[in-house]
């Protein structure tokens, strides 16, 4: 296999496999975690101010007084990563056609070299957290494989796009063919791993706000 | 018209000042160092013309049209006149067996020494049947006449990488000519057609040097494919400022915006027509409005459409229904599993009574 078969093959075929193992990973997961069925609540409901599944979902994207300066990487290293993530997929142009392309929907990008500038922090911010994980001896007992393997899975992605565009290491067609197969390893494991709090993220926050907001406790 | 070939240059009306011109140029096209232009002008002044045997297999013609064509009447259409071209269906006056007559002689006459161009893929299907000359399979003309030459060059995507013939389904079972033949110098000049540039600057080589020039993994000359469209291409700079033209009619295409978005194949194609240029380095495809086809490189018909940008999905995502439909399927199944194994736990449930917990 030379390396425009291997591009073809990642974009053809490749994708088409991940992009099924996503979908039903995904949609496995969300029925079945909605399914899963709770008894009713029978107690009377008390009513408190910022007592609701709605409150909870903003006041956890928010940290708890005085945890900023206890714990600065894992708050500030965690902000920049995850604004970066999501200003590198949806706002980036050459993604934004794949997703015209996919779902026919299309929306203005940022220009190429602020996204440049921003998967610079956000690799250098993944970096760090992964130092602290490391270095902290709590966070790294409370580790698993999961941990590290998921932490691989979001770096790669973004690592082999810059090198991509940069023309770094290899050359731009095997480096693309790169990029594109690790997103699509990231898009197999996502369902299954705890990556999958990018979907259930707000709907657990909302979940939890909603049952205290019932028994009059804002968390 | 034998005898050296500044002779025949100099019947022709060539200066040797022109030809000594050609000579450096083709030396720093060929990134070689200056001296190399005058040993390459000496060697080709003096040269005798080289045999040249071409067999035309599964191909079009269009990698003929373009050498012979394209330049002349030029140098390098010239230069190419004096190779003593002994066997080439499209350009011989001999026809029939005389032509086949003419094959045999060339080879007999310069076993060894030739230098064997082909262009056209080699059909292996029905051992060969699809393409045949005088009765004879290309397959079999091939391992006939490899044996006896000096080098060969394999010239046009489809003689190098199998081409458009090879591209699916392949029902001839087309193969490139370096799948069949593994023991002699093979130089690729891959394109669809090729430049003849790139034709003329390996015969400049094999006359000046008697070796093939450096070759790349992929048996191109390091020369000509060492870098890729894209990297050379004078619209680069709308490329690196994100101007990308949508349509081929829009304001971005009026003004020359990058063609990324159109499906140019520029950055995954290494070819020097961004430098070389067309037509006597009159314009060339990018220049002229359209986007690489990637002609140059393996299985560029399979490449996933030519109008599709190279970060878009190849094909179109089939399983991605039947993967939701089986997603929910196993959701739903799931949970009726979860719920039996709760309603099972809640069934085997035993209430503790006051009497248990005296015991």
């Amino acid at each position: 296999m030379n390396e425009m078969q291997f591009l073809t093959w990642v974009r053809g075929p490749g994708l088409d496999i991940a992009v099924g193992i996503f979908l039903l990973g995904v949609l496995w997961r969300l029925i079945e975690i909605y399914l899963l069925g709770r008894k009713q609540d029978v107690a009377p409901g008390r009513h408190r101010e910022g007592a609701s599944g709605l409150h909870t979902v903003f006041r956890r994207s928010v940290p708890p007084p005085g945890m900023v300066k206890r714990s600065p990487v894992s708050y500030i290293g965690g902000y920049i990563f995850h604004i970066g993530l999501a200003l590198i997929v949806f706002f980036f142009m050459p993604h934004i056609l794949f997703f015209k392309s996919v779902l026919g929907i299309s929306w203005p990008g940022l220009p190429s070299q602020f996204i440049d500038l921003v998967t610079v922090v956000t690799m250098a911010a993944m970096v760090v957290v992964l130092f602290d994980r490391i270095n902290k001896p709590v966070k790294r007992y409370l580790s698993t494989f999961q941990d590290w393997f998921t932490w691989t899975l979001t770096f790669l992605p973004l690592l082999t796009g810059w090198l991509t565009v940069q023309h770094l290491l290899l050359p731009y067609t095997t480096m693309l063919a790169l990029h594109i197969l690790s997103v699509e390893l990231l898009l197999i494991f996502l369902p299954f791993t705890k990556l999958f709090h990018a979907f259930t993220v707000f709907g657990s926050r909302w979940y939890i706000g909603k049952i205290n907001g019932h028994r009059g406790v804002p968390v | 018209m034998q005898g050296p070939l500044i002779d025949t240059l100099v019947r022709q009306g060539v200066s040797r000042r022109s030809f000594m011109k050609y000579c450096a140029t083709l030396a720093s096209l060929m990134a070689l160092p200056p001296a190399a232009g005058r040993a390459m002008a000496q060697a080709m002044a003096a040269a005798r013309r080289p045999s040249v045997i071409w067999l035309p297999f599964q191909e079009c013609t269009g990698c003929t049209e373009s050498i012979t064509r394209s330049h002349s009447p030029s140098l390098e259409g010239m230069i190419f006149d004096m190779v003593s071209l002994d066997y080439q269906e499209t350009l011989m006056a001999a026809a029939g067996h005389q032509a086949e007559e003419a094959l045999e002689k060339a080879i007999e006459d310069n076993k060894g020494q030739f230098l064997l161009i082909i262009d056209g893929s080699v059909a292996t299907g029905l051992d060969g049947a699809y393409s045949c000359i005088a009765g004879r399979t290309n397959l079999d003309l091939l391992k006939h006449v490899a044996p006896h030459a000096a080098a060969i060059v394999a010239v046009g995507s489809c003689a190098a990488f199998g081409g458009i013939p090879k591209a699916k389904p392949n029902p001839t079972g087309a193969v490139a000519v370096s799948d069949i033949i593994k023991d002699k110098p093979i130089v690729n000049v891959p394109g669809c057609p090729p430049i003849p540039v790139v034709m003329t600057g390996v015969l400049a080589h094999f006359l000046t040097f008697g070796s093939l020039p450096e070759l790349d993994r992929l048996g191109r000359p390091k020369a000509f494919y060492g870098e890729t469209i894209h990297d050379r291409c004078y619209r680069r700079p709308f490329y690196d400022q994100g101007k990308f033209a949508k349509t081929f009619d829009d304001e971005g295409a009026r003004k020359g915006w990058c063609l990324f978005e159109l499906g140019c194949k520029g950055p995954v194609t290494y070819n020097a027509c961004a430098t070389v240029k067309w037509n006597a380095g009159t314009s060339w495809p990018v220049e002229g409005g359209h986007g690489c086809l990637g002609c140059s490189e393996p299985d560029f018909w399979d490449g996933g459409g030519f109008y599709k940008a190279l970060s878009m999905p190849a094909d179109p995502l089939k399983m991605a229904a039947t993967a939701a439909v089986v997603g929910a399927a196993a959701g739903v199944a799931a949970s009726f599993a979860n719920r039996a194994k709760k309603g099972g736990a809640k069934a085997a449930h035993e209430t503790v009574t006051l009497a248990d917990l005296e015991k």
